[in-house]
């Protein structure tokens, strides 16, 4: 049944590009249905294989495709695909609900929505290296015209760096996979027969490079990220979601699922150590932490509210790149964890800076914001960014605490100093959101006169049905696997044992 | 009541009542004394269930995220449940004193109802995943009540608060982080149990490397900035002085206790070898608690300051008892026992009085200000037992308590601190001594200032209590007096617990 979900975002895609111009409302609710749909198929697919053992991928579709070359059409699933299809299935219905304002072009803008939301189904549910790939590149397309076509801030920029990074990044992941199936001398680009095929370890000790940094780059890995600030914040509200909410999580899930799985031996030590850096492995981990701690230190400098969050995305991905290089249960478990989580968070977060509060003030200057008394004029705004705040830093309750949690239980089993420099990241996560929420509604900016008339003769509207339904649905989630993480552990926990076993570790 | 899971219930019933709160506007104040009302029998009804033997009750036990060392685990010794009493008490009180929010009630009361629930949470958690999401949790509507309804620094001091408290919660749970990633576990009876044996320690140098003193002084730099402890205590007067009076009933009278709680049930029972190792410094830190804070009251021109740094003061005892018990050696005879008993009963009850006297000062703190328009300098007052004389004899009788006067509740603690601190610490307690004379010097100027003299313009007309008032305070003073003068209405149930955590205490 999962596999429907990516047959119906296709078809939904293509339905909402057949419509006729001009009916935006059929538009919208077309894609509702569609993406509420979708998150139907991946709740059932989630309950479906509660108490079966998750660690077995299920094959929901194999079919031959290109037989000369062995490629198949083959989806499955692990528990890890479950959680991550999930998400998607919940970032496209908060997507399609904080798009309800769109009036330009609203079924283009919604045939490119659910055509990337259809490639990153695709891509969680694809056991075939060919297949994945393209996938992937399926997904990269819309995000281009999403941002070119809907953006603001530079948006022509922003769209192209994206793009590039992606293509780049794609270039890489190609030349990797291309050569370990020259490499592996077997007939097939299926995930489980490559990994099977004992590649020469001199192999995948330059394979694992080149294919980790291909897929990090989506992830936001330091020093590769700066695509995703620039992004993010000229991408429309949905896109941003998208972006930090799940396409993000693309590479991070081909690092874990291609990289790590197909050239496990590519983390081994180099046999040599230069400054405390002796394989892959630590490069990674360095990279890693510092783009906890420098997404961080950026996001408290920024002036630009989106800009906090854009940055906050590279320092919270970090956490996740540091997880899966930890290489232990308890790591690797938390990183798949900090995808949901993080997936669900900055969404939240971009709904209400990029949605909700700039609709309604035209502004994204903190500095302007300050003045505005937003904690009176948008008190649902205000209280769903403190609690969005709130699970962001990673404080108890929240998925986000529950994630990093144990990746930092992770990086110290692995190595400490890791969790001492990511623990930094974490003091100054806090500092960021803080700031960035007490400058954008809770200042104490004197209330004058003119000001009181000023807001009084211009009041921000009220919010609407999508807005509050998308907020609670998000901020809902969080605080459910916050407060029961269970849910998810016992889907990941079993798929991230086989994986990590099945990488000879 | 077996079968009902009553401290879930209790630490729920405020998240509902809040829940309501937040939609009756008008109405939020009375939706939160009944919820307040409700929880102080409850609490109550704990109280009377607890074991006898001392050890752990009530608890109920579920699975939760068992991969990670998570656990429902919930449960309540003397100790526990006293905090439990003393927070529905204090927050009922602070709700009576609250009366006159005419901006955004409902949010208010929602804010202090979901503070109660975190300190319910954090009393009666024996996990520490559960323990720290309620310590937390009570953090968050802390702030804002300071943010939104406090002073004219109101800004800066919610957000000193809140960094200072932030980061001794991240010291606090990297120092989980290590124990976790030792010993696998997170469950405070079970680390407990680990560390009497001195496994504890092995496991995390096994682990980790020779840590375990680090972790230690993680732990403790978590809670001294919570209770507070010298020299973490600089965010507190600003904050005690700009949070609305009510709010300010609530930080002293439970928040502080949060604190001392977590020292008692977290940092001695898993690192008191540890402590007991930097004895000597942690004893002239609680010193000088005792004594800064004293000093620093008499110096003070705004009333809530000089509460506040009395506060410290009287804080700082139960630092030094604490830190005294913390003997790493023995004397060799039963007096020691008898010492570190004493020491630490007078501990628990010293919470739980200056929890009471305390919120009692700055609800009449909170009066004052009602009826002169907001004047609280202490040079602002003068001969108030003229006009309103049941005022004065009510104030008279929280500063006496305050003072430690015999026959009311704030004597039996510090007594029964210094009886015990004395024999285990004769320096310190002798120092400290210089603590109370100066408190009792603060006290008696208050008493001296605003009581009597001339009365100035602004005072004129002071009204005495209204009927009202009256009812809502005599409980309170009544209290002082019952456990001043019954001080084995709680004693006969702590001791058992005292007796009960130092069998499993390792120094």
């Amino acid at each position: 049944m999962l596999a429907w979900t990516i047959y119906l975002s296709f078809a939904g895609a293509l339905i909402e590009a057949l419509l006729p111009k001009g009916k935006a409302a059929l538009a919208r609710w077309v894609a509702l249905a569609v993406a509420v749909s979708g998150l139907a198929l991946a709740v059932q697919g989630f309950v479906a294989a509660m108490g079966s053992d998750q660690g077995v991928r299920t094959v929901i579709v194999d079919a031959a495709w290109v037989p000369a070359m062995g490629v198949r059409f083959l989806l499955a699933a692990d528990g890890i695909s479950r959680v991550l299809v999930l998400l998607t299935g919940l970032a496209a219905v908060a997507g399609v609900l904080f798009s309800w304002n769109i009036e330009l072009r609203t079924n283009e803008f919604f045939a490119f929505f659910l055509a990337l939301i259809g490639g990153v189904y695709g891509v969680f549910l694809s056991f075939d290296l060919f297949l994945l790939f393209v996938f992937y590149e399926i997904a990269i397309v819309p995000k281009y015209f999403l941002i070119a076509i809907w953006g603001s801030t530079r948006r022509e920029y922003a769209a192209m760096k994206l793009a590039l990074y992606s293509f780049v990044g794609s270039a890489m992941v190609l030349i990797g996979l291309l050569a370990a199936y020259a490499a592996s001398g077997s007939h097939s680009t299926g995930l489980i027969a490559l990994g099977n095929a004992n590649l020469p370890i001199g192999f995948q000790m330059w394979a694992f490079p080149l294919v980790f940094v291909g897929f990090g780059i989506l992830a936001g890995m330091w020093p590769f990220h700066t695509w995703a600030p620039t992004g993010h914040v000229a991408a429309p509200t949905a896109a941003s979601m998208l972006l930090a909410g799940v396409v993000m999580k693309l590479g991070a899930y081909g690092c874990l699922r291609v990289a790590i799985g197909l050239f496990p031996q590519g983390l081994d030590p180099w046999g040599f150590s230069f400054i405390g850096v002796g394989s892959w492995r630590d490069v990674f981990a360095v990279l890693a932490v510092a783009g906890i701690v420098y997404g961080a230190l950026v996001a408290l400098a920024q002036t630009n509210f989106k800009f906090v969050i854009g940055y906050s995305s590279v320092s919270h991905m970090g956490f996740v790149l540091l997880g899966l290089v930890t290489l232990n249960q308890i790591g690797v478990t938390g990183a798949v964890l900090q995808m949901f989580s993080h997936g669900i968070i900055a969404g939240l977060l971009f709904a209400i800076v990029g949605r909700i509060v700039y609709e309604r003030t035209h502004t994204r200057q903190l500095a302007e914001l300050e003045t505005m008394h937003l904690s009176k004029r948008l008190p649902f705004a205000a209280w769903a960014f403190v609690i969005a705040g709130i699970a962001s830093m990673g404080l108890p309750g929240f998925s986000g605490f529950v994630a990093e949690f144990q990746v930092l239980v992770g990086a110290w089993i692995a190595k400490p100093w890791w969790t001492l420099a990511a623990g930094v990241g974490i003091v100054v996560g806090v500092a960021y959101t803080w700031r960035a929420m007490q400058k954008a509604f809770f200042s104490d900016a004197p209330q004058t006169a003119h000001s009181l008339e000023q807001e009084h003769a211009h009041p921000l509207a009220a919010l609407t049905w999508p807005e509050i339904t998308g907020t609670v649905l998000l901020a809902g989630v969080s605080l459910v696997v916050g407060l029961y993480p269970k849910i998810l552990l016992d889907a990941i926990e079993p798929a991230v044992k086989t994986l990590l076993a099945g990488g000879g570790r | 009541m077996s079968g009902i899971p009553v401290l879930t219930l209790l630490t729920v019933l405020p998240l509902v009542g809040a829940a309501i709160a937040l939609w009756s506007g008008k109405h939020a104040r009375g939706v939160a004394i009944l919820t307040t009302g409700a929880c102080v029998a409850l609490a109550l009804s704990v109280w009377t269930q607890l074991p006898a033997n001392g050890s752990i009750g009530l608890v109920e036990v579920h699975k939760w995220a068992p991969s990670l060392g998570i656990e429902y685990h919930l449960g309540v010794d003397g100790l526990g449940a006293l905090m439990l009493v003393l927070s529905a008490i204090v927050t009922l009180m602070s709700v009576d004193a609250a009366h006159r929010v005419h901006h955004q009630p409902g949010l208010y009361f929602g804010l202090v109802l979901v503070l109660e629930s975190g300190l319910f949470g954090s009393f009666t958690a024996l996990n520490f995943f559960h323990w720290f999401l309620f310590w937390e949790l009570s953090l968050i509507p802390a702030f804002f009540l300071i943010k939104l309804w406090g002073g004219t620094k109101r800004g800066p001091a919610a957000t000193q608060f809140f960094v200072y408290t932030m980061a001794g919660s991240v010291a606090l749970l990297v120092a989980f982080l290590a124990v976790f990633v030792a010993t696998r576990s997170m469950d405070f009876p079970h680390l407990t149990l680990l560390a009497s044996t001195g496994e504890l320690e092995q496991m995390v140098t096994a682990h980790l490397g020779p840590v375990t003193m680090w972790l230690a002084v993680g732990v403790l730099a978590g809670f001294a900035v919570k209770v507070p402890m010298f020299p973490f205590h600089t965010w507190l007067p600003a904050a005690y002085a700009e949070a609305p009076s009510p709010v300010t009933m609530l930080l002293t009278g439970a928040m502080s206790k949060m604190g001392v709680y977590g020292l008692l049930r977290i940092a001695i029972p898993l690192f008191g070898h540890q402590i007991a190792q930097m004895r000597t410094p942690l004893l002239v830190l609680a010193v000088a608690t005792v004594v800064m804070g004293a000093w620093a009251a008499a110096a003070q021109k705004d009333l809530k300051r000089v509460f506040a740094y009395s506060s410290v003061n009287h804080l700082g005892y139960c630092l030094l008892g604490i830190f005294a018990l913390a003997v790493p050696y023995s004397l060799g005879d039963a007096g020691q026992l008898a010492s570190q008993a004493a020491a630490l009963n007078g501990v628990i009850l010293q919470m739980f009085n200056h929890g009471v006297t305390a919120a009692a000062l700055f609800w009449f703190v909170a009066l004052l200000q009602q009826r002169t328009g907001g004047h609280r300098g202490i040079d602002d007052f003068g001969g108030l037992r003229k006009p309103a004389p049941v005022f004065a004899g009510l104030m008279g009788i929280a500063l006496f308590s305050s003072l430690g006067l015999p026959g009311l509740n704030g004597f039996v603690g510090e007594f029964l601190i210094f009886r015990g601190v004395f024999s285990l610490a004769w320096v310190a307690s002798t120092v400290s001594i210089l603590g109370l004379l100066v408190t009792a010097a603060v006290v008696l100027t208050v008493i001296q200032k605003v009581f009597s003299g001339p009365v100035p313009e602004h005072c004129k007309g002071f009204p005495d209590l209204h009927t009202g008032e009256r009812m809502a305070l005599a409980p309170v003073i009544g209290l002082m007096l019952l456990i001043g003068l019954l001080p084995q209405l709680i004693v006969n149930s702590v001791n058992p617990t005292v007796q009960n955590l130092l069998a499993h205490w390792r120094f």
